[in-house]
């Protein structure tokens, strides 16, 4: 079996029994990840020095006998998150010579549980995007289709996963940015309950809805990259203080008498009808494992995006006021101060960066204020109140995670208002702050993965890892490979 | 020039959708961005069309409704008022485009 081909648990046995080193299982990632680049492009910065003296060391602690799940492992990470020494541009211009002189906490647990890194991951700049069309340093391409998005804005850390260039990766989600790309690429994604991550040097796009999650072959190994990176961080003042399970030790629970909900609202005309015959098979599947399906209903559905895209503009346009070009990033040849902060962000900041900075300050602007700004956190919390309604009756949600398929390159870049739309049911989860996940769930006549999501309650990440991982033990979509 | 306060308003008249290109100069100005005459025109349309999108919020009742600005309840969270390492001068100025010294340099402000 390749290297590239197998999952953590995979890799961490044929360490273990010292079949392989690191060293040479870290050289035939970066092989793969050289001979499929060119057709993928999920990378942004690949670091094989740093990749190979990481996999060095993680050969001396498992001859010392100390290999723990993740020691040794090749891994790469979105290119949002900081990494001490090594370029972080966030998919934009404005940080094209970035280099941070600290690492985010997700990032630093995972090195030190012994993650190798491969690299920075592709994404759409600043986050902002559902395709990866956006990033300043060239499109990714879907591994299952090279002519489609692989959904965004994680789009480099799910098409990594997908055509075997790392066996796991690290994304952010603000609006569906790990589920959807996820869902488009046939792997396994989970977006956290807020505050179960440190957001602690994650470069932030919009901050009361940003959570970093993982993207992996499968759900026990999702199960053990969450395990890795959750927790409370004193730096991350919006981290909480709640124990972290042991996500691996209960994923073979089951789902007898699990009650899932099945929101109306989600299963709408319109729906394409592959996502509709792959969600009812699921459904199915559910119930012959003995869950009760049960029908729930979550009314400011259609409402959530306009929400979403009010909140999470407003709260961007605050904080990507830090890119002046006084302290870091790009700074513009200009005569005054003024100017220099204008012509800076200008010539660094992507046309979908500007109008989202745009939408926000207007959403903000005075006079405009509470009929957008607060009218949308009103309705933000009316959504919270429905997902509390409905998890009083059921212990898990299932829904689509997106209502067609992966689209084609360039199919939605000239009407954003349809781009935004794309992220309905993924949405949802990020204003109620609570966690969610995708997992493959089938295919489309034309061979395009189609992701399920599975919601669960504020922290209850234990239980949506068990309801995936008796699909995916019943089930046998997430062992197909894309044939890249 | 910019718009006063009232300008603004008129411009706007809250309801009233249409964005035009003096909108997007006026609320490029508040964001310190730049745009070239081709852009303007898109944001218009785009803005419009998103503006007008989520004035369907109005339709839902948020009389007596709280804000909510954090999905997670939370208390203030205190930690100890106690000294510790930070990256120090030289990380702090490591990705200056400009520094004097120990300072960031930027255009002259007052002449």
């Amino acid at each position: 079996m390749n290297v590239f081909d197998m999952t953590i648990h995979e890799l961490h046995s044929a360490l273990k029994q010292k079949q392989l080193s690191s060293v040479e299982a870290t050289s035939a990632m970066l092989e793969r990840i050289e001979s499929v680049e060119p057709q993928v492009g999920s990378f942004i910065t690949v670091t094989p020095e740093q990749a190979l003296a990481a996999a060095a060391a993680a050969d001396k602690t498992i001859a010392a006998g100390e290999c723990q799940l993740l020691t040794g492992i090749p891994v790469a990470i979105k290119d949002i998150f900081l990494t001490e020494g090594i370029r972080t541009t966030c998919g934009s211009r404005i940080l094209e010579n970035f280099i941070p002189p600290y690492s985010a906490t997700s990032w630093e647990k995972l090195r030190d549980s012994g993650a190798v890194l491969l690299g920075k991951l592709n994404q759409d700049e600043f986050a902002m995007g559902s395709s990866n069309e956006s990033s300043a340093y060239g499109i990714t391409r879907n591994p299952w289709d090279t002519s489609c998005i692989p959904g965004g804005s994680s789009g480099g850390s799910a098409a990594a996963v997908a055509a075997r260039q790392a066996l796991a990766t690290l994304g952010t989600d603000t609006g569906g940015s790990i589920r959807q790309p996820a869902s488009h690429c046939g792997c396994v994604g989970l977006k956290p309950t807020y505050g179960r991550v440190s957001r602690y040097g994650v470069i932030a796009y919009a901050s009361s809805l940003d959570q970093v999650g993982p993207l992996t072959r499968d759900v026990a190994d999702c199960a053990a990259m969450l395990g890795a990176i959750a927790g409370h961080d004193p730096k991350d003042s919006t981290s909480v203080e709640t124990a972290v399970p042991d996500y691996r030790a209960t994923l073979a629970r089951g789902v007898k008498g699990l009650k899932i909900g099945l929101p109306k609202e989600y299963f709408i005309d319109g729906l394409d009808p592959d996502v509709q015959k792959a969600m009812e098979a699921a459904i199915d599947t559910y119930r012959r494992l003995g869950a009760e399906i049960i029908e729930v209903s979550l009314p400011h559905t259609d409402y959530a995006v306009a929400t979403y895209y009010l909140i999470a503009t407003a709260e961007a346009s605050s904080n990507l006021a830090r890119y002046d070009g006084v302290r870091f990033g790009h700074r513009a040849e200009a005569g005054g101060l003024l100017d220099m902060y204008t012509k800076s962000r200008s010539e660094g900041f992507g046309a979908e960066v500007k109008r989202r900075i745009m939408l926000g300050t207007y959403a903000l602007s005075s006079g405009y204020y509470d009929a957008y700004y607060v009218k949308a956190q009103k309705v933000r919390t009316l959504i919270m109140n429905d997902f509390t309604s409905a998890f009083a009756n059921v212990d898990v949600m299932l829904t689509p995670v997106a209502p067609t398929p992966a689209f084609k390159i360039g199919e939605k870049t000239s009407d954003p208002l349809q781009m935004y739309l794309s992220d309905i049911f993924t949405i949802p989860a990020n204003l109620a702050g609570t966690c969610a996940m995708s997992l493959p769930a089938g295919f489309s006549a034309t061979g395009l993965p189609i992701g399920l999501q599975l919601i669960g309650t504020p922290f209850g990440e234990e239980t949506i890892l068990q309801a995936g991982y008796a699909f995916e033990q019943a089930t046998e979509w997430h062992t197909r490979k894309a044939t890249i | 020039m910019l718009h006063t306060r009232g300008n603004y308003q008129d411009f706007f008249g809250v309801g009233a959708m249409k964005i035009t290109v003096a909108d997007v100069e006026y609320v490029a100005r508040l964001a310190r961005l730049e745009l070239t005459a081709g852009e303007k025109e898109q944001f218009a349309g785009q803005m419009d069309a998103i503006l007008g999108y989520v004035e369907k919020l109005k339709e839902v009742n948020t009389d007596g409704v709280v804000p909510t600005s954090h999905a997670v309840p939370m208390e203030n969270a205190f930690r100890a008022d106690e000294v510790r390492p930070s990256i120090g001068l030289h990380n702090a100025l490591a990705n200056a485009p400009d520094r004097s010294g120990s300072f960031f340099a930027v255009p002259k402000v007052i002449e």
